[in-house]
């Protein structure tokens, strides 16, 4: 039983944590993909970014969180939402707009985002430094045990307050995002530009507000995947690219452009990256005792930890061989 | 052939920077940075076919650097002894024959549809054996890594010349590349970008972990060159001894490249660049040319990663870094035009240079905010001022991308399209 709760703690657990931020992630990819037709690569800056916005919020009314009685980040995290929102729309008419005006190709915008993720980078590591921070500054991480109701378990179920905080605030996210893109005029219309632009174009929809709506969403999602996963962690400027992979991972493998798929993905990559990393000596350890024949090394895992970054890059090899378009049909090869 | 007036003063403005680098810095470190700019050259011409003849955007050149970097040190390195003397190549070897069979075993499954064997039966079965063959091999290396680390160290090098080195580390990395666009090539660009990008982070961590094979984060210093070393011959000596070599070979690849430009191949490239649909409707195989360029790209990258490693004379498998590695030659190559080899030579001399002394720069800059700051302010600097004024370099390299990107696209040097009437 223990090794039961050993195993959901470390992998079911930490797998939806970890699954959850890059579904986040790769909503936003996914959106600017299927409306913008281009790679987003300065996403995972945008993450860091709306979480730096976060912590200097936080560092500026510590008090705030304790009064309420949740994270003080988290009461800001709305606020840093819109902020990198708007930041994101910005960047969108400095950088890119020009460019998508120019009808230039697509890699020629994947390099335009290649180049913003730079220069995010750079004011992140100037104004931040390129330490790890933490966005508890005054308050301290909640860490709830549940008792199972079983004889054989001496072992606690261990969920923290921001892993439940994310699971929440997900849900949310999606059920608003669902209502948004089926219910109201301008979700429809974000729809109708991601299935075919020219004909939403000579149907009268006003792309360049689709465009920045779908800014809008893409950086809001952005800045709360990225705070949310620095209340769980830690805050690290060198995010980037190490993120950036599973979440293009998570994209594509849900279909490119479809929201719904992203989610899936994201939760896809997540759950496999633990389980690859997850040491299965433990679980096997009542095993071993039962046949004493079988000799287990100490560590058995599919990948070491360190090599991590490779699952979610066989996960798009194997999806770009057998399935380009994702599991969900993704428009978009 | 005219000469046109804009490259040569173009070409005498770099010049005469490079004057001013020799007069201000003195000789052995001009050299130093020519000699590293040559085999930034490479690296840039590798991406500038890649880029400029046939537009694939290689996120990963990092990945090819290093692999090459690696490759050059396993072969030219002096052989261990420690390791060598030992029954550990046997037991190596051993693990090799495992990994041989296992690969034999899951290719003969993948071969039972001969036999009338459906997929569906079929393709559990490869998973199945393949998660336990992985786990076999990957089980059985462990010890043997292990007992590498403690006896030996790590295995050491073959001891062959460096050249060896290099055309292997160019051959592997060619193999690599064959193996990712074989994947992606004939789907969205996008999709390549983000396949490279991620083979750059697993040769780095692979490099960076497997210490057996390359003492990972304890480096391997100092290879062998091709040519005597300073410590024989002088700096100054040495390093430009090592730059005619690397000059040399840029001509030789400069000349490959003029003529496969100007042949039917490369014709085919550029058709394919722009206008993708109308070669395919002309009968042209895109995806087979496509995955030519990205190989033979890659090839001269793993070589120029090769060349850069031993210059430096150290392996770090942590040194390679993408800002350095993969979008600092980014730059060379928009700046300087993409498709024109001559304008990427310039770009990859201009823009190093620029990068070398942009580091005393940017520390002077801040230097002079800091003290006028804490004169006028009464600013308490935070101590990692310095390294985050270096850091800060990333935004001027991401901010020429885009400005290049939005007002130059053609960079300085554009593509000479030749028109026939």
């Amino acid at each position: 039983m223990n090794e039961f709760i050993f195993f959901f703690n470390s992998v079911v657990i930490n797998g939806a944590v970890i699954g959850s931020i890059y579904a986040m992630g790769a909503i936003g990819v996914t959106l600017v993909f299927g409306i913008l037709r281009f790679a987003h690569f300065a996403h995972a800056d945008m993450m860091t970014l709306g979480a730096f916005l976060v912590l200097i919020l936080t560092a500026l009314f510590p008090a705030v969180g304790p009064a309420i009685g949740l994270p003080t980040a988290f009461v800001m995290m709305p606020l840093a939402m819109v902020a990198t929102a708007f930041i994101a729309v910005g960047i969108d008419k400095l950088f890119y707009k020009k460019l998508r005006e120019n009808n230039v190709k697509p890699v020629v915008m994947v390099m335009a985002s290649v180049g913003v993720t730079l220069m995010l980078q750079g004011l992140i590591r100037f104004f931040a430094g390129t330490g790890t921070q933490s966005l508890y500054i005054d308050d301290r991480k909640a860490i709830f045990r549940i008792d199972l109701p079983f004889e054989s378990a001496s072992r606690n179920l261990v969920v923290t307050e921001p892993q439940l905080l994310l699971f929440l605030f997900l849900a949310f996210a999606v059920i608003a995002l669902h209502l948004f893109l089926n219910k109201s005029r301008l979700g429809k219309a974000m729809r109708a530009m991601s299935d075919n632009p020219d004909l939403a174009k000579v149907s009268g929809i006003n792309t360049n507000t689709v465009v920045g709506v779908t800014w809008i969403i893409a950086g809001a999602l952005a800045c709360a995947a990225g705070t949310l996963l620095s209340l769980d962690v830690t805050l690290k400027p060198d995010l980037s690219f190490m993120i950036l992979l599973p979440i293009f991972a998570a994209a594509i493998v849900g279909g490119v452009g479809s929201p719904y798929g992203a989610l899936a993905g994201g939760f896809v990559v997540g759950l496999t990256e633990t389980l690859a990393v997850f040491n299965w000596t433990f679980v096997l350890r009542p095993l071993e005792q039962a046949i004493p024949a079988l000799d287990l090394p100490n560590t058995l895992a599919f990948v070491p930890t360190e090599y991590k970054i490779t699952i979610p890059f066989f996960i798009l090899l194997a999806i770009l061989i057998w399935r380009p378009t994702g599991l969900f049909k993704g428009k978009i090869i | 052939m005219q000469l046109p007036k804009k490259d040569i003063i173009l070409f005498s403005l770099l010049a005469a920077l490079i004057l001013i680098v020799f007069a201000s810095q003195g000789s052995a470190y001009s050299v130093r940075v020519l000699a590293e700019a040559s085999c930034y050259a490479i690296l840039a011409l590798g991406l500038t076919i890649q880029w400029g003849y046939a537009g694939l955007f290689n996120a990963g050149i990092m990945g090819f650097v290093a692999l090459g970097g690696f490759i050059t040190m396993l072969f030219s390195f002096p052989t261990n002894d420690d390791f060598w003397s030992t029954d550990l190549p046997g037991q190596l070897g051993g693990v090799g024959l495992k990994a041989l069979l296992s690969i034999a075993i899951v290719y003969s499954l993948t071969q039972l549809k001969r036999f009338g064997i459906s997929k569906k039966i079929r393709l559990p079965l490869i998973i199945v054996a393949s998660a336990i063959l992985y786990l076999w091999v990957v089980t059985s290396l462990g010890p043997v890594a292990e007992a590498i680390e403690s006896e030996a160290g790590f295995i050491g090098g073959f001891g062959l010349p460096v050249w060896v080195g290099w055309l292997v580390g160019g051959a592997i990395a060619g193999g690599i590349a064959y193996f990712i666009g074989h994947i992606c090539l004939g789907l969205r660009s996008d999709y390549l970008a983000i396949a490279t990008l991620g083979i750059a982070e697993i040769i780095k961590a692979f490099l960076k972990n497997a210490d057996w094979l390359t003492r990972g984060t304890l480096t391997v210093s100092p290879l062998p060159w091709p040519v005597p070393q300073a410590g024989d011959i002088g700096f100054i000596a040495a390093r430009a001894a090592y730059l005619s070599v690397t000059a040399v070979m840029i001509a030789v690849i400069y000349f490959l490249l003029y003529r496969a430009y100007n042949a039917p191949w490369g014709r085919t490239m550029r058709a394919i660049r722009d206008n993708e649909n109308s070669s395919a409707a002309m009968g042209k195989d895109v995806n087979r040319r496509r995955l030519e360029v990205f190989i033979l790209g890659s090839v001269l990258m793993g070589i120029g990663g090769a060349a850069l490693v031993t210059f430096n004379g150290i392996f770090d498998p942590s040194g390679f870094l993408p800002l350095n590695h993969t979008f600092l030659v980014w730059v060379m190559v928009i700046l300087g035009g993409a498709g024109n080899n001559k304008g990427t030579i310039f770009g990859a001399v201009l823009i190093y240079i620029i990068w070398t002394m942009s580091e005393p720069a940017a520390l002077f800059l801040i230097d002079v905010a800091r003290n006028m700051g804490t004169a006028w302010f009464d600013w308490q600097p935070p101590g990692d001022l310095d390294s985050r004024a270096l850091q800060a370099r990333v935004f001027v390299i991401g901010l020429t991308i885009s400005l290049v990107l939005r007002y130059a696209p053609k960079g300085l040097f554009p593509e000479k399209v030749a028109h026939h009437a």
